[in-house]
């Protein structure tokens, strides 16, 4: 018997369909996934499973008996439980407080505190996942506060966990704990699933897997019997060729230069990512970008990536060092004067740093050139050189919107992604800082932005990529430069680096491996 | 109430009442369609309290609409009510473009109204009216934009809640002018007031023999303005930027902190015209303590234009409408004019908070739920 089964479920979103007659089935204590593209329908499915949305037309049975759940309560009442891509959790409160929120034990109108502590100190420690439970939600990292979230849906009972894009906001070692928090949750008897678009994730973790594409069920298979690449075809609807690299040419000009720049902590564009103040978040770097090639840089997030961009781009003053641009110091400049002499930056926070989500495509895609020919002219808008422009991108990047007038808000992250990349590519820069520019894509989306980057390369420019996928450093970069708490601990063309030395280096433990 | 509760749920109003709350908490609707649907909403039940206090809905709202349009003067009575709400509302309209929330359009109005008084009072005959008059205008605005200028320093630079500041202000503004008036400028009289302003030196009346200024024109210009400023210009882009994602406009060159100050200058420009029109059109003095709260008024207001500098003129009517309807409907036919206040607090509440309109809703769920499409 499933433990849910799902029968030609169909949703619609007004005129776009989806899911479309979806069948879904889990067995008992299996972890299976949901893999398919962004937009393929897998979050909508597991949302109807949930509660969160109602469905058109279908049934769903758990455990075999038929149920109908007019919201989330209802699901959690029948053991389901889900994890979402952007955590639901109150900052302020300690890690006990929010995970007993809404089932809390009370004495008299007050939290019973002490017994709140025992009840997810008894949870946590039954499925293996270690939280501080006295700890504020907002001083613990991302991999914690998901902890936290799967543990509030165990404490409410649940036997079927929904994790939606879990490994999205994590680090690599991160995923392996989460990984081995899924396996143990699986050997309690917890049926777990999990959606993605990751294959290296899917064969990792997964007993069975099922594809969706476009709003249907291509396929469902046990993933020992599918391969990467069948699996890749199957969601993305085509075969997918990893684009070729022409040689590269060392002797391009310096168009970037870093000397000797060191961040010290403290107050500053990004003093949110916390840490003790006076701590060095870059020590002592120095690179040269030079046109013609892409410089990778790789490291584990949080290792100083950040405050690169940051300083790169004029968000903070390096403590000690300059930073040139075609031989002029741009050290002191702000972001505006470094936009105006031809940078165009990625940034690796797409929704915080890179769009307006309630400004239209039309008038994100002039964000940064508001004051500039030909969309102003005397500090009046010009409309219709805009929206000429905005049609261009559009069409040029393949960004799917139903509009120019569209917020971008309602975009698909992979359309406002590409937004963003055509918006700074089209500016004609001769340095291009691309922080993460994949994060959070699908393949046929990530493909997409991987060509347009070796496209700028054949056109001379020089690209600076900032990127926690080691793959996907390796793939694109001439040369890769690798960090680690604050500093650079290699430095060599792309070849002379194994998957392995890279591994090691980013861990911290490759310093002296080969030279 | 016991038995008018069953009204409120079953009765034909009712239907109505919830017909137009589903349609409300539909996505997708437009501003425009939502607040005018939220303001009739308030309507059929403020006909319902009307009529649950005993009193005719009809006598009620003939008298309301015969008081705001049924003459001339009448009309013209609702315009002048309407006019230092045209500017609040456009004030803290313009500031929320900004993601500021300017809960001192009080104060600023004070010590615009009291910079115009002081000008044309001390400018003297010697100068001719039109100058006075327009110097005075800018004397005003000038004196909104100072204090609304000093919160938004803070919150630029050191990221000082603008909606304390600006509260705070609000005392020294009331209480810095009363002060002023009571020491430099009083008339002699029982009452805390400048001296009447020459007649050639006021606002003029729009239509000759009633109370309306041209105040309120130049309360329409105003919106043209600072919609024109907005939509088209590349100031306007970035104070709207700013106000949607500050750190995204950083990242792309904004200068924040100029464009959070530049747009507090605006919002108390904008509110201390709104004193000017209100001493130099309908009052011709400063009175301590004259205004009976048009600057937290124009919050409501700008909550009902949904922070659109063009709804603003509509919500600023309607206001005017209801104030100055209500007092005919009190004298006339004997009906408290605070039903009409607790009508435009019904108005905001439905605007400001959509999830009342799916209350409304949820209780029709089992026939949506049946009849298909809700």
């Amino acid at each position: 018997m499933w433990a849910v089964r799902m029968e030609k479920i169909t949703k619609r979103f007004g005129p776009v369909v989806a899911n479309d007659a979806v069948d879904f089935e889990v067995a008992p204590a299996e972890i299976h996934c949901l893999l398919g593209e962004n937009g393929a329908g897998k979050t909508t499915l597991m949302r109807i499973l949930f509660g969160l949305y109602r469905k058109d037309a279908g049934e769903i049975y758990v455990d075999g008996k038929p149920v109908s759940f007019s919201g989330p309560r209802d699901a959690i009442a029948h053991g389901i439980g889900m994890v979402h891509q952007h955590f639901m959790l109150a900052g302020r409160l300690t890690v006990t407080e929010n995970i007993v929120a809404g089932a809390e034990p009370r004495r008299g109108v007050l939290l019973d505190y002490a017994k709140a502590r025992e009840m997810v100190r008894e949870v946590s420690e039954r499925y293996g996942l270690k939280v501080d439970p006295d700890a504020h939600v907002e001083s613990i990292s991302v991999g914690q506060q998901q902890r936290v979230e799967i543990l509030k849906a165990l404490l409410r009972g649940a036997k079927v966990l929904i994790l939606d894009e879990p490994t999205a906001v994590l680090a690599p070692q991160e995923v392996g704990d989460l990984f081995d928090i899924m396996r143990r949750l699986k050997e309690g008897g917890t049926t777990i699933i999990f959606i993605t678009h990751k294959l290296k994730e899917t064969a990792a973790i997964s007993d069975r897997v099922t594809v969706l594409r476009d709003g249907r069920r291509v396929a469902t298979m046990n993933t020992a019997d599918a391969s990467p690449a069948d699996l890749a075809e199957l969601m993305v609807g085509r075969q997918i060729v990893p684009p070729a690299r022409k040689g590269h040419s060392p002797d391009g000009k310096v168009v970037l230069e870093l000397q000797n720049v060191s961040v010290r902590g403290g107050l500053g564009a990004g003093a949110r990512t916390g840490g003790a103040g006076g701590k060095a978040r870059l020590n002592n770097v120095s690179l040269q970008v030079r046109s013609g090639e892409i410089l990778g840089i790789a490291g584990v997030e949080g290792n100083g990536q950040l405050e690169l961009e940051e300083v790169i781009v004029g968000l903070r003053k390096p403590t000690s060092g300059r930073v040139l641009l075609n031989g002029r110091d741009i050290t002191r400049l702000g972001p505006r004067g470094i936009r105006d002499m031809g940078v165009a930056c990625i940034p690796s926070d797409r929704l915080r740093r890179g769009i307006v989500d309630s400004f239209s495509v039309a008038q994100n895609l002039i964000l940064g050139e508001q004051t500039s020919a030909p969309f102003a002219a005397s500090g009046i808008l010009q409309p219709r050189k805009i929206v000429e422009h905005a049609a261009k991108i559009v069409n040029m990047f393949d960004v799917r919107t139903a509009s120019l007038d569209q917020p971008v808000g309602s975009l698909s992250g992979g359309n406002q992604q590409k937004l963003v990349v055509g918006r700074e590519l089209s500016r004609g820069p001769n340095l291009i800082v691309a922080a993460q520019p994949t994060r959070g894509l699908d393949i046929g989306a990530t493909d997409y932005i991987h060509r347009q980057l070796l496209a700028m390369r054949e056109q001379g420019k020089a690209i600076l990529l900032i990127s926690a996928e080691l793959d996907e450093v390796r793939a694109l970069s001439d040369r890769i430069a690798v960090m680690y708490e604050g500093q650079i601990v290699a430095l060599r063309p792309a070849e002379e680096f194994t998957e392995r030395d890279l591994g090691l280096l980013m861990a911290g433990q490759g310093v002296g491996v080969a030279s | 109430m016991g038995t008018r509760e069953g009204d409120l749920s079953r009765g034909p109003a009712a239907r109505v009442v919830r017909r137009a709350a589903g349609w409300l908490a539909r996505p997708g609707v437009s501003d425009i369609a939502y607040s005018a649907v939220a303001v009739l909403l308030a309507l059929v039940i403020g006909a319902i309290l009307i009529a649950a206090s005993g009193y005719s809905v009809i006598d009620a709202y003939a008298n309301l609409f015969d008081g705001a349009f049924g003459s001339i003067y009448n009309l013209a009575n609702t315009l002048m009510m309407a006019t230092p709400l045209l500017f609040t509302g456009l004030s803290v309209a313009v500031a929320f473009q900004c993601g500021l929330f300017n809960v001192g359009a009080e104060g600023q109005l004070y010590v615009g109204g009291l910079a115009s008084a002081v000008v044309v009072l001390v400018l003297g005959p010697a100068v001719p009216g039109v100058v006075r008059v327009l110097l005075a205008l800018v004397a005003g605005a000038l004196a909104g934009a100072v204090l609304a200028a000093g919160p938004g320093y803070m919150k630029a630079r050191l990221g000082a809640h603008e909606v304390i500041t600006t509260i705070m202000l609000n005392y020294v503004g009331i209480l810095l002018t009363t002060f002023l008036v009571k020491t430099y400028l009083k008339e002699p009289g029982p009452v805390d007031q400048t001296p009447l302003l020459p007649v050639g030196a006021r606002l003029p009346e729009l239509i000759p023999g009633t109370r309306v200024s041209w105040g309120i024109v130049l309360g329409v210009a105003a919106v043209v303005a600072v919609d024109y400023i907005l939509r088209r210009t590349s100031v306007g882009y970035e104070i709207q930027a700013v106000g949607r994602n500050a750190a995204a406009a950083e990242y792309a060159g904004v200068n924040v902190p100029g464009r959070i100050v530049l747009a507090m200058v605006m919002s108390g420009a904008i509110a201390g015209l709104a004193g000017s029109s209100v001493v130099m059109g309908t009052l011709y003095r400063f009175i301590t303590n004259f205004s009976p709260g048009y600057g937290f008024t124009g919050i409501a207001v700008a909550v009902l234009a949904r922070n659109k500098p063009w709804g603003v003129l509509p919500a600023a009517l309607l206001f005017g409408m209801l104030q100055s309807g209500g007092m005919s409907m009190q004298l006339f036919a004997r009906i408290p004019a605070d039903l009409m206040t607790l009508v435009q607090g019904i108005v905001i509440l439905f605007v400001a908070a959509p999830a009342l309109a799916s209350m409304f809703l949820a209780r029709s769920r089992f026939g949506a739920r049946t009849g298909g499409r809700g």
